[in-house]
This record gives C-alpha cells, structure tokens and sequence, in this order.
C-alpha cells in the first residue's frame, strides 16, 4: 500500500505527469486558494501572531539542544502514569514493535487515526502482510485507503480525488449498501463513510494514533484533529499505541499551547482545531471508559543525525503544511510527483534526510526560491536555506547527476597525477564510502569502474587522502 | 553503540550536543523549565478575568458553529435541553455524564426527557455532560475524563450538550491548565473541544459531524457571571 518505496528519484516524470493531469490541476487550484486566503485571515486576526512564531521557534530550539533530557523527562512521566515508551531506531523498528504490540493483544483489526509517521514507516501494508486489518479512520486517508494510494498532503491527504471519483470508489468497496443509492454530494459521502466506519471503531482491539506533541511535563501525547476520528481511535480499543518522533517533544503546557495557537491558524485558518485532545497514560482505575493500555513509539529513523547540523532546524516543523499550501511548485504539482511521505517544502527538506540523498536529490531542487514557504512557516524554518545547503552538499558530496561533474573533474584531477591513481584505486571503497554513504551513488563514479590492475605506480605520495579530497571540493559529514 | 535502541538514540543525541561537557548545566535548565511552567505571550484577547469573559466565550463559539444558550442557574437546565432538542428536532432520549451537579439539577421539571446515565454507547444519538472549564479565548470547552465524565459521551453522539457553569469560564488555556494542576490529578485525557465535528476532506466542502457530533450545543449557568470568581485574583 503506497509509500515505502520512495519515488522521489522519478521526480521529473512524476512532475510533468502531474502537469498533464486535468482533474489534479482542477483540484490543486481551488484548494491552495481557499488555504491561502484563510491562513492569511487567521493570522490577521490576532495582533500576536507574528510574536508567537518568534517564540515558538525558540521553544523548539530549546528542546533540539536538550532533546535527550526532554525526551527522558517525557518517558519517566509516561511510565510513571502507567504507559509503556518504546524505542526505535529506524522504521522497521517500529513497525515490529507495533506488530508485537497487536499480537500481544491478539488483534485482528485496528482502527487508525491520522499519522504521517505511519506513513513513513510503511506500516499499513506491513501490518496487513502480518494478518492484521489495519483501517484508517480519517475521512481522506480512509479513502485513499481505499483507493491504494498515498497521501497527497500532510493535513488533506484525498484533496487530489475529486467526489464523483469518491463516490466510484465507495460503490465499489461497501458492497452491502444499495448500488442505486445516491452519492453525488459530499454529504452523502460523508454520512456513508461515517456508517461504515462506525463499526470498524468499536471492533477494533488496538487503536492507533500519531502525536503532534509530547509534553514532557506530564507525559502527555497530544492529538489534533476535526473529524473526531483520532479520539474514537484512541479511546474505544482496549489498547492504544501512539507512534511519534522524537522532535515531537516540548517541554510544558504552556509551550504546547504557545504553538497551538499557531497550529491551526497556519493550517486551516481556522482559530483552533475541533479537538485537541491530551493524552496521559490508560484508564485510571475508576474511569468508565478509554484504552487500558498506552504505548508511545519513538521514532528516530535518521533524526538523531539532523541534531548539531545545519539542518536542525527542520525539526521545529509541525507539520501544518502551510509550506506547501504556498508552494508554487506544489501548487502545480501537488504531493505525488514529491515521490514519498513529505510533498512540497518541508519535504525537501526532509525527504533527502530520512530516504536519502541518492533517492530525493531532485527534490531541493523543486523550488524557485520565491521565500513564501519561509514567510508562512510558524515556526520559521528557512527552508529556501536549507533546500539551498543540500543542494551545495549534493554537489559536494557527489551524488547524481552532480556526481558525474565531480566524478569528472577528481579523473581530471587524478589523471594528471599519476601518482595519485594508485591511492584512488587502492581505496575505491573508502573513497566511495565519504562520497555517498548510502549505496547507489556508487555504480555512477566514473572511478568505480576500476583502474586496471596492472598499472604499476609508485607508492602514494604528495598531499594526505583527506587533502585530496578537501581539494576536489568534497566535504565530510559530521561523524557517525 | 550501546546496546539497547534507547541507548544508542540518547547516546547520538548527547554526542551531537556535547552533553558529555554541559550535563549538569542542561540538566538544570530543563528541570527548572520543567517546574516553572512559565508563559509565553497570550494573546490580548485572552487576558480578562471576569469582565467580558462570557461575551468573548459565546461569540467564539458561535462563530465555530457552536449553538449557546445562557440560563441564570442550574434549575433552569433541564428546561433549556428540553427546548433545544424539540428546537432541532432531536429525540429526547439523552444519556448523561454521572456528573453530581447535573444529577442536582430538577430533571423532574422537563418530563419529556428519557435520561440513562453511564458512558457512551453505539446507539446514543444525544448526550449531556458538565465541562472543566470553558476558554474564551476561542470558545474552547475544556473536559477532562473520570467517572464523573466519561470521554465517549463527547464523542459517539450526534448532538453533544454541554452545561458549563460561568464560574468556570478562563480567559485563556493557560488559566485553564492551572485549574487543572490546582485540582492536583492528571486525567486520561483532556479534551479540548472547539465547536462541532466537522471535514473538509472531499472537496474542501467544509461540513458538519463528521466522526464526532453534529451538533454542539453549550448551556451557560450564568448564576456566578456577575460576581468575580475569587479564584481569579
Ligand atoms: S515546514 Fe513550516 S510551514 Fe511547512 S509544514 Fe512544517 S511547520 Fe508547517
């Protein structure tokens, strides 16, 4: 189901078939227009706005630079409520640890709330690999759900499937209902998945949510949503498994309330979201109701190694989407041709951290340096800066098709040096290893095609392998 | 590496910020962090104490297609539910919160309303609970679950009725998470609740009750509105 395996390397494809996409055009007009509109009103709306984006950026910056100790903070607190926190390191990690969770449990089904973090661990296809049925509950991913397909944006993940194509699809997957009933209006559809999902929320045995926070103060997991979906998720199933990543974490209520404030207005415009919901641990003992057992995953999954680089600050990102909602490459576009979990700014940014460069090298590229992503980021992010770092760091580090220039000018280089193919040669590993870490860069070096063997050059001389390399323009990244 | 994932995350991330060097420091300043729950900038909107605190409520609500009546006190409540539900032409079968000031109010008077109590069932179409706290500011209902408010009933109906009493009206979420810390629990959850269920997901056509309540319906016992909620300094 969907996207585990990045398309991000197809991205010119990807794109100009979006181009050639009527109904996606059709789509993508009407919506950046009303998000636009309406995240401008908001925000105009509250005198403060501008000074609360100058604080929530320091608010998250404060957390980056005492990440571990908030994140031990949370876990303590969480414990000490009775939920249990799990680590995990990368996505297949986490997917485990949830599969063992449900087994424990014995579940056959669970209900869904929405999570970009699910996505980005490819746990539905997963899950469904391992017998359990998992349901999004969300009213867009329940249709891409249905659909097979991916979310085409982080807060509107079905903007990209228009009604009449809705309507199709629930014709064809709730087949208990009358053919001949009507579905043209979107109320129609709306009350249909409602019905349909009503009993998929009380069977389920596990109910999965993500988390726009984590407070460290209380250990509380904190969800955001309108429909009210993540709430039925979380509070009907006897077991409720939240999964997060570790920047997701701040320190108090009143931080997570400064940033709220934000959340919303930058999203949807509107003042604040329906339901905004705390959690903190299961049922106590006298509660009527609500899951009796609560489990956080922490997901790492490339992050740790964001922290003290120049892109650090991509971390502050709550994901609202605003970014994107500005874009006017995504505006074009929209979230597919991006080719993995993360459309538009915020995801070229990040996709190239979490995938890899080799997979999402096109994508700090997908920009025309307008600076209106950076303008309506709450949470100031200066993504054209960074889109622009990885750009120069793709070309320092040799990744296609920058890789071929620097292939070519280290033969140029090494070619007049003769001396110095024997040191290239002997360590085509090593040399290819500070080039790209991740495989696939590799097969495109000109180098690694292999100087012959039966050259005979004299023992390495001159200047020190990480000269060499400081002289061919390359750069190191922090060590591991 | 260290052995367990945990580690190896910490470890990663204390290396990339020099913990080794600035334990003790950063440990401090997260702590008193931690404990001084200070503020940020509160928007101005959200800084009354009493005056103005049920206008700014009622008209933010409204404005996030909340319906709100106001009565002078509890006796007056199970009128009010009566009139709306007749008013929207939903049953009045309701299942109410186990909540002990609304058990106090004079259900006798209003004998056309069929009350169970308990939590939320798959068949309520109607339910009726307190609130923690309302938040002026955007016309947030705060709820917070126990046996006296189970958290179903704010979300399985399509009709939720919510009695708050003006005493408990806050300018702004910070006042009401200090209420909150002042009562010395920490719920399962708490529920902030700001008009009804609602999705724009097809089409961008914004609509009504999606998963969670149609209809949000808030009955304020402006009983306490007028004097000063000492509470509030
Ligand atoms: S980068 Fe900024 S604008 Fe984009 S989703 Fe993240 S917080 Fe929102």
């Amino acid at each position: 189901m969907s996207v585990e395996v990045p398309t991000s390397h197809r991205f010119p494809d990807n794109a100009r078939a979006a181009l050639a996409d009527a109904t996606l055009q059709r789509g993508l007009a009407s919506a950046k227009l009303g998000f636009r509109v309406r995240r401008s009103e908001a925000a105009a709306r509250l005198p403060e706005f501008e000074t609360l984006r100058d604080e929530a950026r320091d608010i998250k910056n404060h957390v980056l630079a005492h990440l571990d100790l908030y994140l031990e903070a949370f876990e303590q607190r969480v414990t000490e409520r009775g939920g249990h926190v799990h680590w995990a390191g990368d996505a297949a990690a986490a997917r485990d640890i949830v599969l063992a969770i449900c087994r424990a449990a014995g579940a056959r089904t669970v209900t869904k709330g929405k999570s970009m973090i699910s996505e980005e661990i490819g746990l539905n296809a997963f899950l469904e690999q391992n017998g359990v049925e998992p349901v999004e509950t969300d009213l867009g991913e329940y249709i891409i759900q249905l659909r097979g397909e991916a979310p085409s944006h982080i807060i509107a993940p079905a903007f990209h499937v228009p009604k009449a194509e809705v309507a199709e699809t629930f014709q064809k997957h709730h087949k208990s209902l009358d053919p001949a009933r009507p579905l043209e209006q979107p109320r129609q559809l709306l009350e249909e998945a409602r019905a349909m999902l009503r009993d998929r929320f009380f069977a389920a045995d596990v109910g999965i949510t993500g988390a726009n926070f984590l407070i460290a103060e209380t250990g509380a997991t904190v969800i955001v949503t309108n429909e009210g979906n993540g709430d039925l998720t979380q509070t009907l199933p006897r077991v409720h498994i939240v999964l997060a990543s570790l920047e997701k974490v701040v320190p108090t209520l009143e931080d997570t309330s400064t940033i709220l404030r934000l959340l919303a207005r930058s999203a949807t415009g509107q003042e604040f979201t329906s339901y905004t919901t705390f959690s903190t641990g299961p049922r106590r003992g006298e509660d009527l109701d609500g899951p009796q057992e609560f489990h956080v995953v922490l997901l790492d999954n490339g992050r740790s190694d964001l922290i003290g680089t120049e892109l650090q600050e991509v971390l502050r990102c709550i994901r609202c989407g605003a970014c994107m909602n500005h874009c006017p490459v995504f505006g074009v576009i929209g979230g597919h041709a991006y080719g993995w979990v993360y459309p538009g700014p915020i995801g070229a940014v990040l996709s190239p951290s979490l995938i890899g460069i080799e997979e999402a090298h096109h994508l700090p590229s997908a920009s025309t340096f307008c600076g209106r992503c950076e303008s309506v980021c709450p949470m100031r992010i200066p993504l054209p800066g960074l889109m622009r770092h990885l750009r120069e760091r793709e070309y320092g580090r040799g990744i296609p098709p920058a890789a071929q220039r620097w292939g070519l000018r280290a033969w140029a280089f090494l070619a007049k040096r003769p001396r110095l193919y024997r040191l290239a040669t002997a360590l085509p590993v090593r040399l290819l290893g500070l080039v790209g870490r991740r495989r696939g860069a590799f097969r495109r070096l000109p180098l690694a095609g292999g100087w012959t063997a039966e050259r005979d050059l004299p023992a390495p001389q001159g200047p020190t392998f990480q000269a060499l390399w400081n002289r061919a323009g390359g750069r190191r990244e922090r060590p591991r | 590496m260290s052995g367990t994932p945990r580690d190896a995350v910490l470890g990663a991330l204390r290396r990339a910020t020099g913990r080794d060097a600035n334990m003790a420091e950063a440990a401090a300043a997260v702590r008193t962090r931690l404990a001084a729950h200070a503020r940020n900038t509160i928007p101005a909107r959200g800084l009354r104490e009493t005056q103005g605190l049920l206008e700014l409520f009622t008209e933010q609500a409204r404005g996030v297609d909340a319906s709100v009546a106001i009565v002078d006190d509890f006796g007056a409540v199970p009128g009010a539910v009566a009139d709306y539900l007749r008013g929207e032409n939903l049953p009045t079968r309701l299942r109410m919160a186990p909540d002990p000031r609304l058990d106090a109010c004079p259900w006798d008077d209003a004998p056309t309303l069929e009350i169970t109590r308990g939590k939320g069932e798959a068949e309520d179409v109607v339910a009726l609970t307190g609130a923690f706290a309302g938040v002026a500011e955007t016309g947030t209902l705060m709820l917070i679950s126990g046996p006296d408010s189970p958290t179903t009933l704010n979300f399985l109906p399509d009709a939720h009725i919510v009695v708050l009493n003006a005493a408990d009206l806050v300018g702004c979420y910070e006042d009401g998470w200090d209420r909150l810390r002042a009562t010395g629990r920490m719920p399962r959850s708490v529920n902030f609740i700001t008009g009804p269920s609602r999705s724009a997901d097809i089409e961008q056509t914004l609509q009504l009750g999606a998963h969670g309540p149609r209809w949000l319906h808030i009955v304020v016992v402006a009983g306490g509105a007028a004097t000063k909620d000492p509470g509030d300094g």
